[in-house]
């Protein structure tokens, strides 16, 4: 039997109407409405206004508008080198260690090292909020003679971006892990034993095999770093609330784009949702084009061999 | 000779695998002292958590549990019991509707289905955050804001992609044999999905519910900008209130954490290894 298009086509309606409406029209339509604005109560046509107004001196929470939105950009992009860098290279250690066949108790390293990614991002954060709070931490870290890293790293403002990636990070390692682990994997045995009777050492054999060859692996990170970084909310929110304390210090693209078009500004102003849809557009063009720039990195590389 | 050559290798593999054990152990320390803190705090009570912060508990308190779980006008069991409803109903419509499309684009003979195959799978990688100023006006003007109904829809559609994607290969897999046994017997195409297609599926379904679970349980994203009313927040929606308002009573805080993580560490626990496969090819995070 040869069912007609027809046919199949109900079986597709309940996902496609779903995924259409739910999904891909308000990603498309948000770019739509960064031209319009509904601070009057209805939606109004004003061309690209929010866009220049978001790149301005006009005021916004006692500071220009580009200030406040070009810290909350630095902020995303030490966030996501921070995540890089811890992600990559302790990724690629656990990796590295795991995959090697001699070593035991791999599955249970292997299930603690993943299991925080399986915690609410909330529950994450407030954890090592009460943690890192000094009150706890003092007596504990000077017990053991490291008194002076009882500090409130959430609390200063050198100290607070650094702390909160690192408690990110300290939740997502094991994707990262288990990507590198997959892609060591797929190296084949052969390549390794002919390196060994050339007498290569561990080291020989990591910088030169086992990097080279995983390094399509470091590009899918990038771009699954990339994207989440660029949408981080919860964690600021736990850890330090909605307004990126201290000073702004902790203030990303994501919290920045939920006060101003979502939650309303602080302390209780109403939300400016055509802005919000603009900056949204602009970190949607972001990540396009910082993903196709991976990818197009990653695939030359890959034709090369 | 090469014995000893062998010998030192051996030796030297041992060292390395010691090397490897100090760090794997230290950075399992790393993961399971917060945890440890957390469990063993909320069994605490106000005072001796800040006398014992580390240890365990001198005595059991069950109090911080039995309190936030029965005590009148708590409001952790409806918070529960909502983000229970939408985990669930939005699982199920996932493995249906995904099921219907995967067999669909499997089995259909024409580009459209390729077509569509991709704009499902470009899903994957779309943050739908980004659309989340459209999908609040969205709701409102379907009715949905401030009831969970609301976030129904939008963790269907966030999980579909992966669903279809997952799906269809696994019908892709199947030959086609056994797909059509039933149309032999004349019946109709609906039975014949529901009756041989669907408990075909089922290895398939039950990793798609995996790499869904977590998502959908721990989001606090959309409640956050869809819900304000107490009877309709979710668990996660919920906790964000409770620390705020147990801000001093910490060993109550931790309870209610404990509270809101063990579902999933359970289900963790048991299928661990499909978890850490599931959310690794899906990369999906929080």
């Amino acid at each position: 039997m040869h069912p007609s298009g027809l046919y199949w086509a109900w079986y597709l309606l309940p996902a496609l109407v779903v995924y259409l409406l739910f999904m891909a029209f308000p990603l498309l339509d948000s770019v739509r409405l960064s031209f319009f604005s509904d601070n009057t109560g209805s939606w109004e046509f004003v061309g690209i206004s929010n866009y220049s107004k978001l790149f301005s001196n006009e005021f916004f929470e006692g500071v220009p508008y580009i200030q406040r939105y070009g810290n909350a950009i630095k902020n995303t992009c030490v966030f996501f080198c921070i995540h890089m860098l811890v992600q990559n290279v302790l990724g690629m250690l656990f990796a590295v260690i795991l995959t090697n066949k001699r070593m035991r108790g791999r599955t249970v390293y292997q299930a603690v090292i993943f299991l925080p990614t399986t915690f609410a991002i909330l529950v994450t954060g407030y954890l090592w909020k009460l943690l890192l709070n000094p009150i706890w931490s003092r007596g504990f870290l000077e017990g053991l003679g490291l008194g002076s890293l009882s500090q409130p790293w959430l609390g200063q403002p050198e100290t607070a971006l650094t702390a909160v990636s690192l408690i990110s990070c300290w939740q997502w390692i094991g994707i990262p892990t288990m990507m590198f682990v997959a892609g060591l994997l797929n190296i084949s045995d052969d390549l390794y034993e002919a390196a060994e009777i050339e007498g290569a050492s561990k080291w020989s054999i990591f910088w030169r095999i086992k990097l080279p060859l995983v390094k399509p692996v470091v590009g899918m990170i990038s771009i699954l770093t990339f994207v989440n970084n660029f949408n981080a909310f919860d964690i600021v929110y736990a850890t330090e609330g909605a307004n990126g304390p201290p000073a702004y210090a902790t203030d990303l693209l994501g919290t920045f784009f939920a006060r101003v078009g979502i939650l309303g500004q602080h302390p209780r102003g109403n939300a400016d949702r055509g802005m919000g849809a603009a900056i949204a557009t602009i970190t949607f063009i972001f990540l396009i084009i910082g993903s196709l720039i991976v990818l197009n990195n990653t695939r030359t590389k890959e034709k090369e061999k | 000779m090469k014995g000893k050559r062998k010998r030192r290798a051996s030796l030297r593999l041992q060292n390395l695998s010691i090397g490897s054990h100090v760090t794997l152990c230290i950075w399992s320390l790393i993961v399971l002292f917060p945890l440890w803190t957390m469990v063993t705090g909320s069994f605490k009570d106000k005072l001796s958590i800040y006398t014992n912060t580390f240890g365990l508990p001198e005595t059991w308190n069950w109090q911080n549990y039995t309190t936030t779980l029965t005590e009148r006008g708590s409001n952790f069991p409806t918070y529960f019991l909502n983000s229970f409803v939408v985990v669930i109903a939005s699982l199920l419509l996932v493995m249906l509707f995904g099921s219907l499309a995967a067999y669909a684009l499997a089995r259909w003979r024409s580009r459209i289905p390729t077509v569509l195959y991709f704009v499902f799978i470009g899903g994957m990688m779309l943050p739908i955050k980004i659309a989340s100023v459209r999908l609040i006006v969205l709701m409102k003007d379907l009715g949905l804001l401030n009831t969970i109904w609301s976030l129904i829809p939008v963790y269907v559609a966030m999980g579909l992609p992966i669903a279809i994607f997952v799906l269809t290969e696994f019908v892709r897999q199947t030959p086609v044999e056994m797909l059509e046994a039933a149309n032999v017997d004349g019946a109709s195409p609906f039975l014949t999905f529901w009756r041989i297609v669907v408990p075909l599926l089922r290895p398939a379904l039950a990793t798609v519910a995996i790499y869904n679970l977590i998502p959908f349980w721990n989001d606090l994203w959309f409640p956050l900008i869809f819900i304000s009313n107490d009877k309709s927040k979710t668990l996660m929606l919920g906790v964000t209130r409770l620390f705020g308002e147990f801000k001093t009573d910490w060993s109550r805080v931790l309870a209610v954490l404990t509270l809101s993580a063990v579902p999933v560490m359970i289900l963790y626990f048991i299928f661990s290894k499909q978890f850490i496969k599931g959310l690794t090819a899906g990369g999906v995070k929080g």
